[in-house]
């Protein structure tokens, strides 16, 4: 047994070789600065982002579809917060909804069902983004739209799903040691889809909560896995992830979605990452599958680095100096999932 | 990606549930679970994603007492 | 019975709706005479001030628009070490309110304005075409009894403390849009009584300001930098209720941004932050204060975490939207 003290008295004071922990999730990102970590490890422990934002990886066309969408005349987007101040090619959905477009938040999708019943007049289009965690969800919007035969529901998607970006990780970027798994993506894959990273990899896959003590236990596991040079997936979250997972959840998103290759806005195609509507539900969606091009990025921005660990937002050279969260150039400040954005709310440029 | 926070279900109603998060009760869907009135479960976005297998706390000190067998 | 444009031509049904509500609650010699202005007396130099409020909902948990207008104007007054004397009450009012919301708006208004021990000795009222609602101007006028106190004024050893639980203001809206139940409601309140409790013991007061939009991160920055100083408090010491957790951890809040309507920040020198301390937990809304932290050198502000680790707290960016992922 050992306590949560000499756990943090252990990494405080590690003076071994410097470990670089890629933590996937933004809300891992958050969590890290909400319990102060870093100030709690050794410097020699790096703790660096990924690609775990899906609004930062979310194309710039898809952005612009949702806007063109809701400049439409009978229509209306429906969209989580995080989607709301991202720009496309041109504007973002506040942006449009300043000029007339109809735009609306939502906190559970689910409220969509009730909105299509309220206005059959409006054709709503909801914007399914996110990776494992909320994919679900679409699901079970799909399951009732069709149950209840609405009709004027339909999907523009960019689901994603975070073992290939992670297997990217893995091929390209040679400096990232161990992972801080997603705790709630988890949920619904289980632990048992990182066997095969570590297997191939042979690095260090750790699931943990968002806690304090979860991520510090995670980092520490890390530390000993690595000093001993044993590698192995560890679920630090045994309440919610299991080895299977969600097994309801995973069969609903395989009744109504499929795997596609996908474009990650800043890092490119990645084979098998996406999620679309089945062949047999194409009339409910609303053109997600549009080629994608890679978009030049602003100039100067670095968020593809960012977002594949490369570097620290502090490290970009418009953070904070032209970037803000006021005037964000890139998608990683202005997401609220985005790691610069996260960087920068938390005091990051003092850093 | 994942705001998710614990809660107990109260009531049943079909598809939704009645989740007590500290006193807040809120609705939510729980289709994607096989739970009952007395469990505590995880909820994201108006969604039950898992019911818990142990609370929060056991949770922590069972983290622990693994991360020390390992030394 | 609605509001229509005619309650706004200044002819009869205007004089109805002026003496028929406002007169018959706010009441009192001052505005009866119906002058175009009040004439007033102070003795002091004086604070004045001006606020508007547009919430939605009108009526929520714990209050309502009427409520926070009086307590706003009241409050920001207090924060400058007045107390509140006077106020005035303009009505921006769309056709299709209710006669009754209007009457019970101006209720409200009345009793919080004889707790805050105010009068309001003039207002306006005008109507404009709408679905239905209330936006109230006040405007207010206190007698300065306490000097010196200045946001810049914050030195290396003075003690931060808080008047009581965070958050519930913005939670009691918020629960309502976001069709949440719970038993949190406004923290809406006139803060005038902790002045005078602190002034009863002689605590010199730095500086003191009313936690409202932006959260309590807001004002510690405000401190760091026109008072060219650092600030740390202790995680362990901020007033949550477990309720307001709860609530935050479904829609992704943090308490530290949360607006309050009744609760306010105090610094003072370290000798007297214990006398402070207790004689805000005396006042009748300030029981659950605390000592949060204290004013050092640097220039920014920290949170010393519950595991000891150091956490930076920023401006706020953005709306404080609830994210989900």
């Amino acid at each position: 047994m050992i306590t949560l003290e000499q756990v943090i008295k252990e990494l405080g004071s590690y003076d071994g070789r410097p470990i670089k922990i890629m933590e996937v999730c933004g809300t891992h990102t958050s969590s890290i600065f909400k319990h102060g970590i870093r100030s709690l490890i050794s410097p020699k422990l790096e703790l660096i982002s990924g690609p775990g934002c899906p609004v930062c990886v979310t194309s710039a066309l898809y952005i612009d579809k949702l806007v063109e969408y809701s400049l439409m005349e009978k229509h209306c987007v429906l969209t989580f917060a995080d989607m709301l101040k991202v720009k496309g090619t041109t504007m973002s959905l506040t942006e449009a909804k300043a000029v007339g477009g109809k735009v609306r938040m939502l906190y559970s999708p689910l409220s969509a069902i009730k909105l299509a019943k309220e206005e059959p007049d409006t054709q709503f289009i909801i914007a399914a983004v996110g990776f494992e965690t909320t994919t679900p969800i679409y699901a079970l919007i799909m399951e009732e739209v069709i149950k209840s035969n609405i009709n004027n529901i339909r999907l523009l998607t960019s689901m994603k799903t975070i073992l290939p970006a992670l297997t990217y990780i893995c091929d390209n970027e040679k400096g990232i040691d161990a992972f801080l798994c997603p705790g709630h993506v988890s949920v619904i894959t289980g632990s048992r889809i990182y066997e095969e990273l570590v297997m191939k990899y042979q690095k260090p896959f750790v699931i943990a909560g968002f806690e304090g003590e979860h991520i510090l236990g995670a980092v520490y596991e890390i530390v000993q896995q690595i000093t001993e040079g044993s590698f192995h997936t560890k679920n630090l979250y045994p309440s919610v992830v299991s080895v299977e997972g969600n097994k309801k959840a995973q069969e609903l998103v395989e009744e109504y979605f499929e795997e596609v290759d996908d474009d990650w806005r800043e890092i490119g195609r990645i084979p098998s990452s996406g999620l679309r509507l089945r062949e047999k539900y194409h009339s409910y969606d609303a053109g997600s599958s549009f080629a994608a091009s890679q978009m030049d990025s602003p100039k100067g921005c670095r968020c593809r680095d960012v977002v594949l660990g490369r570097i620290h937002p502090v490290d970009c050279p418009l953070f904070h100096k032209v970037c803000t969260p006021m005037n964000a150039i890139g998608p990683c400040m202005v997401s609220t999932e985005g790691a610069c954005g996260i960087w920068y709310k938390n005091g990051g440029k003092n850093q | 990606m994942c705001v998710a926070v614990p809660g107990k279900i109260i009531e049943i109603n079909g598809n939704t549930a009645k989740i007590n998060v500290m006193n807040n009760i809120t609705e939510a869907d729980i289709r994607l679970v096989s739970a009952k009135p007395g469990d505590y479960v995880l909820l994201h976005a108006g969604c039950v994603l898992e019911v818990m297998k142990k609370d929060a706390a056991e949770e922590l000190i069972e983290l622990f007492q693994e991360l020390g067998e390992t030394v | 019975m609605k509001i229509n444009m005619s309650y706004g031509s200044g002819g009869a049904l205007t004089s109805k709706l002026i003496h028929e509500v406002f007169i018959k609650y706010f009441n009192n010699p001052i505005l009866n005479r119906m002058e175009d202005a009040a004439v007033l007396k102070v003795s002091e130099k004086i604070a004045f001030t001006t606020d508007s409020f547009v919430v939605t909902p009108m009526f929520f948990p714990g209050g309502d628009i009427g409520k926070l207008a009086v307590c706003g104007t009241v409050n920001d007054l207090t924060m400058m070490g007045a107390i509140p004397k006077y106020l005035t009450a303009g009505f921006i009012i769309e056709e299709g309110t209710e006669l009754s919301e209007i009457e019970e708006v101006a209720r409200s208004m009345a009793n919080t304005a004889k707790e805050a021990g105010v009068k309001i000795v003039a207002g306006d009222t005008k109507v404009i075409e709408g679905n239905g609602g209330i936006y109230i101007n006040t405007s207010g006028i206190g007698e300065i009894v306490k000097t010196g106190i200045s946001v810049a004024h914050c030195r290396q050893g003075d003690v931060i403390l808080v008047s009581g639980n965070l958050g519930e203001h913005h939670a009691a809206i918020m629960s309502k849009r976001m069709e949440i139940e719970n038993q949190i409601v406004s923290d809406c309140a006139p803060l005038t009584g902790i002045l005078k409790e602190l002034m009863k013991e002689k605590v010199p007061i730095r500086f003191m300001r009313d936690i409202t939009r932006g959260g309590l991160a807001t004002i510690l920055n405000e401190i760091t930098d026109s008072s060219h100083c650092g600030v740390v408090i202790e995680e362990g010491n901020l007033p949550v209720s477990a309720e307001i957790r709860g609530f935050c951890d479904i829609l992704g809040l943090d308490p530290l941004y949360m607006a309050n309507e009744g609760k306010l920040l105090a610094v003072v020198p370290k000798a007297k932050a214990k006398r402070a301390l207790a004689a805000m937990q005396r006042s009748k809304y300030g029981k659950n204060a605390v000592i949060l932290g204290e004013i050092t050198e640097g220039n920014s502000v920290t949170m010393n975490t519950r595991l000891g680790g150091r956490r930076k707290i920023d401006l706020l960016y953005g709306e404080g939207l609830p994210r989900i992922c």
